[in-house]
């Protein structure tokens, strides 16, 4: 069994099309009409087009928006991107006019930021290091 | 006000709470509770770091702030500072030099 897909809940499709492609860097995979406006977007890492789809879905049902409320609220994030250099990304994307809730700090092995993505959710961002990356 | 800060002193995991708040003010929850854990192997629930946080609220070590959807904690030293007054400054010949 592998992770084929996950999701993310958002407020708009089109903002979320354009953040997660021209600002963090992802690259879309599926479009599909689903009609009313919805649409079946997924993007892949450019890095890894045939690896994991992140469905990026309408954030329409009622139990959406006090759930990610709650969690927004406490800081923590729905979902979790690799990156080579957290430090290096904050330093990219902040002068992009990203908004960070935590900075890139130590924890423990791994070096984690959290950011917004303007469409509802907080998104973690994690160096490996090195050494243990591969394994 | 001062029975709360001394209370709020008294437990090892709320003192570390501080020391984290000192090299960055301002932490969510989320943050505080990822630096306890892997920072100082404090594995606890979110709802027992919020139950710490209320304590070091009510005495006035730590702010809380809400910035749009998130929630921001930050460092108030100040209740330390009428604390130690409380005795330095009556004391003449003021504080000690000491070796670190």
């Amino acid at each position: 069994m592998k992770i084929h897909m996950t999701s993310v809940f958002v407020d708009d499709q089109a903002k979320a099309e354009h953040f997660y492609t021209e600002i963090l860097g992802f690259r879309k995979k599926h479009d599909i009409p689903l009609g009313e406006g919805a649409r079946w977007l997924t993007v892949v890492s450019s890095e890894e087009p045939g690896g994991t789809e992140l469905l990026l879905e309408p954030a329409g049902h009622p139990a959406v928006k006090p759930y990610r409320d709650a969690l927004v609220g406490d800081g923590i994030p729905l979902a979790q991107f690799a990156v080579d250099d957290v430090r290096a990304e904050y330093e990219r994307l902040t002068a992009l006019g990203v908004r960070f809730t935590q900075e890139p700090v130590e924890m423990g092995p791994v070096t984690t930021a959290v950011l917004d993505d303007t469409c509802g959710n907080l998104i973690q961002l994690a160096t490996e290091p090195k050494e243990t990356a591969a394994g | 006000m001062a029975d709360d800060v001394f209370k709020a002193l008294a437990d090892p995991t709320r003192r570390t709470i501080l020391d984290e708040l000192t090299q960055a003010s301002g932490q969510t929850l989320f943050e505080i509770c990822s630096r306890l854990s892997t920072r100082h192997g404090l594995g606890m629930s979110r709802q027992a770091v919020s139950q710490h946080l209320a304590v070091l609220e009510s005495a006035g070590l730590v702010e809380t702030r809400r910035e749009g959807r998130y929630k921001f904690h930050d460092l108030n030293t100040a209740p330390l500072r009428q604390i130690t007054e409380r005795w330095l400054a009556h004391d003449p010949y003021g504080p000690e030099e000491s070796t670190p």
